[in-house]
């Protein structure tokens, strides 16, 4: 079924999150906010819930925690025990404050560049990625929300979008269902 | 205004009685010469030594750095056990003095630590913090009679009423070829001009900045402002040398033979810590009884952030320091490290449980930042972290093998815990809670992250 939204534009910031909020009392269903830059608190003027990416990348560093302190005591201790420079490799703690710096540096590693692919893969961003903007304006100057029109009468929304500071409103009919 | 309850008056002052009951015991109980230590040993029973015979093996390391005490005698078997009375019965007599400095130095970092931190909010024109002002000025008001008490102490031991320093002996000086070549920095006289124009300024700089910041809570202009941000700067310039060169003086010379690049940064870290935890402790404190109804969970949260960063720093140059140490494995500095793994070994791995394992694990999550009752418990664990820093830092270059903590150091603990809540809430009620007229307390009182 082809649905039916409104493309409100706005060109101010701060008349966006006000009409964010007024839309939002109103119950209507705020699709999507396109914006040049990031707008403080606008999710949580939409309502929008927490990321959870620090926690990912939380656990994301206990994996390279673990990936460093099995390795190298398979390496160090397990495998081929040398002595090197009298250092003791009769287990792996009494050689430990040899390897912190890469057990650290791949608690880091970890953390980091799999959050970055976390982000990647829920944001749906990749290169060749066919750029999803309903409006160049919005990478530049100007604010764009979506609002499902639903069963609401159009007219009414309209006027109620105009009011809240709109500067452009269109009627858009989205061909692919979602 | 903050006036002084009553019954807040009476706890401190109920700890400083307990607390200098509990120091005046450590210096009864001290035994006087080698014949009451051996009976002291005896009494003790067969278990106890046993296990002393074993401990005697094991700080051979610790006797051989320690032998300058001794004259640098040679261990033969017939003396051999006078001069180990001897030694214990010098540890024994430093202990309750080791006790004392080390509380008396704990508290005083504190308000340290927190007159340097006021010092960067000033000069970095900090926005968020200017709310928090006046409770800061109120811990640094400790510093002058903490500042006092350590001058009284340094003096006592510079001029070898007791056996703190082993460099202020001259017998012990007679007879070290490493200890006269540093006999140009290390005597009593050069450690105590030094502390007199360390403590002098710091005093200064608290001084006027207490003063300008009352100023400026009568005029409309920002010309005490100004003032403020100049001495402020000036100070941090000033303090980062100076607290470096303290550091060497009233912490590292307790080990005279050993030397480390960095420890004065590693004592700056150690000392913010605490001084941020005290901060948010006595503001979420304060807060509770409704004195600070402009601070918001936003500036709890700062100070939770401080504190971790800072946690994590200190863990840095802790780490820094023994790793480097422990890699190259030179005698002359490995023996810093050997005698606290072997005869410290619970507090010095405990307090790295401590001091990074528990404030990382508490105090990561955002939200738990926010939660006072987890900034408060973090909080101790971390005092307690890093009195027994201090503890180590002390302990082993004057008790030994003799440490414990017992009724000296629980007596002097109490004793400056009951002066410093003391002095810093009696310092709380001389001005009103916020600040007037700084050009930031708006956006601070309006800060939200």
């Amino acid at each position: 079924m082809a649905s039916k939204v409104i493309h409100a534009i706005y060109t101010d910031d701060d008349i966006l999150m006000q009409a964010v909020k007024q839309v939002r009392s109103e119950h209507y269903h705020i699709d999507e906010v396109y914006t040049p830059f990031p707008v403080h608190g606008l999710d949580k003027a939409m309502g929008l819930a927490d990321t959870r990416i620090a926690i990912t990348s939380f656990l994301y560093g206990l994996v390279g925690l673990t990936v460093a302190t099995v390795m190298m005591n398979y390496i160090m201790i397990q495998d081929w025990p040398q002595d090197i420079g009298g250092k003791p490799s009769f287990s792996y703690i009494e050689n430990m404050p040899a390897f912190v710096p890469i057990m650290f540096e791949m608690t880091v590693f970890f953390a980091a560049h799999l959050m970055v692919i976390t982000f990647y893969m829920r944001s749906k961003l990749w290169p060749f990625k066919k750029a999803e903007n309903p409006d160049v304006r919005t990478t530049d100057d100007h604010f764009l929300m979506v609002v499902d029109t639903g069963n609401h009468d159009i007219e009414k929304l309209s006027k109620f979008l105009h009011d809240t500071g709109a500067l452009e409103i269109s009627l858009i009919e989205n061909e692919e269902d979602h | 205004m903050y006036t002084l309850p009553n019954k807040l008056k009476l706890f401190a002052i109920i700890f400083m009685v307990v607390g200098a009951l509990g120091i005046l015991t450590g210096f009864l109980t001290t035994p006087g010469s080698t014949a009451e230590v051996k009976e002291m040993m005896a009494s003790h029973g067969d278990g106890h030594g046993e296990t002393h015979s074993v401990a005697a093996v094991d700080t051979d390391e610790s006797h051989a750095v320690n032998a300058e005490h001794n004259g640098g005698h040679d261990e033969n078997a017939a003396d051999s056990e006078e001069e180990h009375l001897k030694h214990t019965l010098h540890q024994m007599q430093n202990r309750p003095w080791s006790a004392l400095y080390i509380a008396a130095f704990f508290f005083f970092m504190i308000a340290l630590g927190t007159l340097a931190f006021y010092a960067i909010q000033w000069a970095s024109q900090a926005g968020w913090s200017p709310v928090l002002y006046r409770v800061m000025e109120a811990i640094t008001a400790y510093l002058v009679p903490g500042g006092i008490i350590m001058f009284v102490l340094l003096a006592l031991s510079g001029f070898h009423i007791n056996h703190l320093f082993v460099w202020a002996d001259p017998d012990v000086v007679a007879h070290d070829k490493l200890l006269q070549g540093k006999a140009g920095w290390l005597n009593g006289t050069a450690v105590l001009i030094r502390a007199a124009i360390f403590l002098g300024g710091w005093m200064l700089y608290r001084h006027f900045a207490v003063k300008f910041s009352r100023k400026s809570d009568e005029t409309t202009d920002n010309k005490w402002f100004k003032k403020s941000f100049k001495i402020s700067a000036g100070f941090l310039v000033f303090f980062i040398y100076t607290e470096s060169i303290m550091s060497w003086d009233w912490l590292m010379s307790f080990d005279p033979h050993w030397f480390s690049t960095l420890f004065g940064w590693y004592v700056f870290a150690g000392m913010m810590v605490c001084a941020f935890t005290v901060i948010a402790m006595i503001t979420i404190y304060l807060k509770s009884k409704g004195y600070l109804e402009f601070v918001n969970n936003s500036h709890i949260h700062d100070m939770g952030k401080w504190m971790f960063a800072f946690s994590i720093f200190w863990t840095y140059l802790w780490f820094s320091q023994f790793m480097l140490i422990w890699y190259a494995n030179i005698p002359e500095e490995v023996t810093y490290f050997v005698t606290r793994i072997e005869d410290f070994k619970l507090p010095f791995f405990g307090m790295l449980a401590m001091n990074f394992v528990f404030p990382v694990l508490l105090l990561m999550n955002s939200d738990y930042k926010r939660v006072n009752w987890f900034v408060i418990l973090t909080g101790i664990v971390i005092l307690a972290g890093h009195y027994i820093d201090v503890y180590l830092m002390v302990t082993p270059g004057t008790v030994g093998t003799s440490w414990y903590i017992g009724i000296p150091e629980i007596g002097s603990l109490l004793f400056f815990f009951g002066l410093f809540v003391f002095v810093v809430f009696s310092a709380l009620t001389k001005a009103p809670l916020l600040v007037k007229n700084n050009p930031f307390v708006k956006e601070s009182k309006n800060y939200h992250y």
